[in-house]
């Protein structure tokens, strides 16, 4: 086991990236960017295949001095938590240069590749950083390749939509800075020790009134990337402008960065106040559930509507988040990267669209069936997979987080149940307006079919939905072990909680059903 | 109060050699510039840039001794050597960026670059001034050859403006300066550093009533230098009239001496009386930073932005002043990170402007810069990053490093205030990405030749600098981490070995 294969793979796109910039031809440039994207794709499935699955713990640790005099150190290492999340980022980038380069992007592409791949570091560097300033760094790298992705390449407002987007996150992490700052200043006194290692960082003692601030903090910081409403309002903005590769990326891989930093960060580093704000997290969610869907069903514009889709499936993964059950949990980290798959595959499936017709418009279309069988059959499988139909992918990640929801609290689930009602409704009917009935627009007449490129691009998201859909368990049961150590310490403070009564309001909230979930699940993690 | 005692020890001139060669080169570049045509003085840039290049050799070879020289008034530790070779060091990357630019728009050649050594000599001093006094001689000396450079354009109606704000308000302020340091030595009887705050630390000085006053002239003074608000008003306007290559000496030079000489007051000497200061530099930091990047986002002008983005800075480091020692090498190493982004960013304006029309340069003038110079285009915004303060750049490190000294001791509301305000001014310094990547056109506007190679190689350097120390930062961080004890640790000493 090679033990700096972590820095290899995030440090790998970098090096494609510089070297994009050497490269003279366009031509030469897509093909030398997608073929370079298949290296650290293929350096994360071999780390995937030595992956320990029934180790909770980071693996492949790497862990150097960087800045000593602040205790800050180059520690990264992997866990069944960022194992599927990295492996979902190498392949997306793979497919979104794959897409772009056959005609998507005709500009500038040297520095469309650059930006990709830097892209791809940050992204992998985030997940990877066990060093809660290394986290931070790569957290804030990401953002300017997506600036300039955004603004660069992107349609319409483009650059309004760029600067709202580096706007609101920055808002967010400069506040995360702080209070990692105060994190770190507290975990001195405590342990005087100068570190920024996760890890020992968990086990720092805070006042109440500390706790909730530190933790409002953080959760600003990840509930605008997530984004949860009613923080969402750059997302329509950067998804709808952004090209489609940015779009998946963005959808695919970057808004999970949100979402993981909950469970990584905010939640077990503040497991009582998490505990605490779990009632308004999920009302927030379900909220987001049902403003997403009913604002996604009146959009005219494709784009957007995946975009605020986008919107109510992260609603799904925070309530799942939120319940802290096993069940919660593992549903919502399945969902992350089915809504990666899904929603990277629509936005793929839309630029196709917008590449031919220039409008995103749903009046524009109709009747496309007869002209393209097979984008159509495509984007049907997609469709049903991003509604949650069994069998595909998404159907996996719903059921087990309304299952959470439910042990959790019985109500929640029924608006939760609204959420993928409304979610197939928004879906089919957009489906069926593009789709179906006569072509009413001569353009549409002559329209044509995906090319073998674009059908290569579209195979592995199908062959992963599927994959997905049926044998979860491989997946699920990686994931285990590190979700069950990470969330221990939210259980046993719960536990605690309700067993003493500490906090009555907070123990009725909790069903009798939940008490059977507190159990260490030893036994299933040994399985 | 001792009588005066001098014996040959007290007058050793290694610690002032760097200083002695800087102005001894800026007399030479002053009389080799009589056989030199206005419009061919690139020689005389290279020698001064030869004679600073010495100067810090020399500099270098001193540096770990530790002393007084001219009794007591040159302090001679690592804080000194830390200011002098950066001091120097932008000194050199300010010639280098002028070399051609001078000649081109037929400035006095000689002048121009032994004022900028003379300038520089001043910052020096302050940066190794031991008494009150010579922070008062280096800040005239630094000061008064800035006020003639800023007018050194002399046709351009807009650099005269500049230059007679500049002094008369330069002017005014070290009036304030002056009585402050007077009156501080009324209420201490002494004007050492060192001795200063074993005074006010023993409660052996007269009253508050003239301490007091002393100290808030003092705070006024250096606060228009540093053009913390509300003693900034004159900044933009100065700083788009001037030449461009003054300005950016103005904005890093001027403010690294400035600070040398605030952190040798205010934290060492002044130290002791913290609890007297600590709240009013607070509220002045908070309101710069905020005044500074409010404005900043309205501007149009790129040299008025940086101008307003340069009050913001010093609102930052206020910040770190406010907090006190604890803080003091943070401040150190900001200074460093702010100063090669800033000198690169006002290198890019230079290379952008028109030829004999200062402050041209708007922001839209960079309007498709990305295409026709991408170079350029990159390094730019390699700056305006790390101004921001985005990892893994010098900025980040810096605001990083300064807003967790400050958090140490206990200022959660300044840093709260200060990362917001990093996040307003990540509009503006965006907007010139967005102009040079996200929008076409622009030529006419402004003249984009080729960076001529100095400049070229002045912005190349500036953009190696912010990345090298942002993603390393450790040794910068150790050697302005020490610079700082090792100023308040012989100063300490003097005051020990004094009062025996």
């Amino acid at each position: 086991m090679s033990s700096n294969v972590l820095s290899v793979l995030i440090f790998l796109p970098l090096v494609g990236a510089g070297l994009m910039l050497m490269l003279r031809s366009e031509r030469a440039t897509w093909n030398a960017a997608f073929l370079f994207s298949l290296i650290p794709l293929a350096v994360s499935f071999w780390v995937y295949s030595q992956f320990n699955p029934s180790n909770g713990n980071y693996q492949f640790v790497e862990s150097h001095e960087w800045i000593p005099s602040m205790g800050i150190s180059y520690h990264i290492g992997l866990d069944g938590i960022s194992l599927f999340l990295v492996l979902l980022t190498t392949i997306l980038i793979s497919l979104a240069l794959l897409y772009s380069g056959g005609g998507d992007i005709t500009e500038r592409p040297r520095e469309f590749c650059f930006f990709m791949l830097m892209l791809e570091s940050g992204l992998l560097g985030a997940l990877l950083a066990v060093d809660v300033f290394l986290f931070y760094v790569f957290w804030e790298v990401m953002l300017i390749p997506m600036y300039f992705l955004i603004g660069i390449w992107g349609h319409g407002r483009k650059v309004y939509a760029a600067i709202k987007f580096v706007l609101f996150t920055m808002v967010g992490s400069l506040l995360m800075l702080v209070a990692i700052l105060y994190l770190v200043y507290s975990a001195r006194v405590h342990f005087d020790r100068l570190s920024f290692d996760l890890p020992l960082l968990y086990g720092v003692p805070f006042t109440r009134t500390e706790a909730r601030w530190l933790f409002a903090a953080f959760a600003l910081a990840f509930a605008i990337k997530v984004p949860m409403w009613p923080l969402h309002t750059w997302l329509p903005d950067a998804h709808t402008e952004a090209p489609t590769a940015g779009s998946v990326i963005l959808a695919g891989v970057m808004l999970k960065m949100g979402a993981y930093g909950f469970i990584r960060f905010a939640i077990p580093l503040f497991p009582e106040v998490a505990i605490e704000a779990a009632p308004l997290f999920m009302t927030l969610a379900i909220i987001g559930i049902i403003f997403g869907a009913l604002v996604a069903m009146i959009q005219p514009d494709l784009k957007r509507l995946v975009a605020y889709s986008s919107v109510s499936h992260l609603g799904f993964v925070m309530l799942g988040i939120f319940a802290f059950n096993p069940q919660g949990v593992e549903g919502a980290l399945y969902q992350m990267l089915n809504h990666g798959v899904s929603t990277g595959g629509l936005f793929l499936l839309v630029g196709m669209l917008y590449l031919r017709r220039h409008t995103r418009e749903i009046s524009e279309f109709g009747g496309l069936w007869h002209r393209v069988p097979v984008y159509a059959s495509i984007f049907m499988v997609v469709m049903l997979s991003s509604i949650g139909l069994p069998g595909l992918n998404g159907f996996v990640g719903e059921f087990l987080i309304m299952l959470g929801a439910f042990l959790k609290t019985g109500y929640w689930t029924a608006f939760a149940v609204a959420g993928v009602i409304l979610g197939a409704l928004y879906m089919l009917w957009a489906y069926e307006r593009v789709m179906f009935g006569p072509i009413t627009k001569a353009v549409n007449e002559t329209i044509r079919d995906l090319t073998p490129r674009e059908v290569a691009v579209m195979v592995p998201v199908i062959g992963l939905m599927i994959l997905m859909g049926f044998f979860p368990r491989t997946i699920l049961g990686t994931m285990e072990p590190s979700i069950d150590l990470t969330f221990q310490r939210v259980r046993t403070m719960q536990a605690r909680l309700e067993s003493h009564h500490s906090s009555p309001q907070l123990a009725a909230l909790l069903p009798a059903s939940q008490r059977v979930e507190m159990e260490p699940r030893t036994g299933a993690t040994a399985q | 109060m001792n009588p005066i005692s001098l014996s040959a020890a007290d007058f050793s001139w290694l610690p002032i050699l760097p200083m002695a060669v800087v102005a001894i080169g800026a007399i030479v570049v002053l009389l080799a510039g009589v056989h030199v045509d206005d419009s061919d003085s690139d020689g005389l840039g290279w020698l001064a840039i030869a004679t600073l290049f010495l100067a810090l050799l020399l500099t270098f070879g001193i540096f770990g001794q530790t002393g007084f020289t001219f009794a007591g008034a040159i302090a001679m530790d690592s804080f000194t050597a830390y200011f002098d070779v950066v001091v120097l060091l932008a000194t050199m990357m300010t010639v280098l960026m002028s070399i051609d630019y001078a000649g081109r728009n037929r400035m006095p050649g000689a002048e121009y670059y032994s004022l900028i050594m003379f300038s520089a000599l001043g910052m020096m001093m302050m940066a190794g001034a031991g008494d009150l006094i010579v922070i008062f001689i280096g800040l005239e000396t630094m000061s008064i050859a800035v006020y003639v450079l800023a007018g050194m354009a002399r046709r351009d109606p807009k650099s005269n403006e500049a230059a007679i704000k500049y002094f008369l308000l330069g002017a005014f302020s070290t009036g304030f300066l002056l009585y402050g340091i007077a009156l501080i030595y009324g209420a201490t009887g002494t004007i050492k550093i060192g001795p200063l705050a074993a005074a006010i630390a023993s409660g052996s000085m007269n009253s508050n009533a003239l301490l007091l006053p002393g100290v808030g002239l003092l705070l006024i003074g250096f606060g228009f230098k540093v053009a913390a608000v509300p003693f900034h008003m004159w900044a933009p306007d100065v700083y788009e009239g001037a030449p461009t290559p003054v300005t950016a000496f103005m904005a890093v030079g001027v403010k690294l001496a400035a600070f040398a000489g605030l952190l040798r007051v205010f934290l060492i000497a002044l130290g002791p009386a913290a609890v007297h200061w600590s709240l009013v530099v607070a509220v002045i930091a908070a309101l710069t930073m905020t005044v500074g990047n409010l404005l900043a986002v309205v501007q149009s002008g790129i040299k008025r932005m940086l101008a307003y983005s340069a009050i913001a800075h010093a609102g930052y480091l206020l910040v770190g002043v406010a907090a006190g020692a604890g803080s003091g090498g943070a401040i150190l190493y900001y200074l460093l990170a702010y100063s090669v982004a800033n000198l690169g960013a006002f290198g890019v304006v230079l290379a952008i402007e028109r030829t004999g029309e200062i402050g041209s340069g708007k922001i839209s003038g960079l309007r498709g810069l990305s295409s026709r110079s991408p170079m350029l285009a990159a390094a730019m915004t390699v700056f305006m990053l790390s101004l921001t303060g985005v990892p893994p750049l010098a900025g980040f490190a810096g605001k990083f490093y300064l807003f967790n000294a400050a958090l140490n001791q206990g200022y959660t509301g300044l840093v709260i205030i200060g990362v917001l305000n990093s996040a307003v001014s990540a509009y503006y310094y965006f907007s010139v990405l967005v102009a040079m990547y996200m929008q076409e056109g622009g030529a006419e506007e402004s003249e984009v030749r080729r960076a001529r190679p100095a400049l070229a190689a002045a912005i190349g350097i500036a953009a190696l600098a912010t990345i090298a120390i942002g993603m390393f930062p450790q040794s910068y961080i150790a050697s302005a981490e020490n610079a700082f004890h090792s100023a308040a640790i012989t100063e300490t000493q003097r005051a020990v070995s004094l009062a025996q």
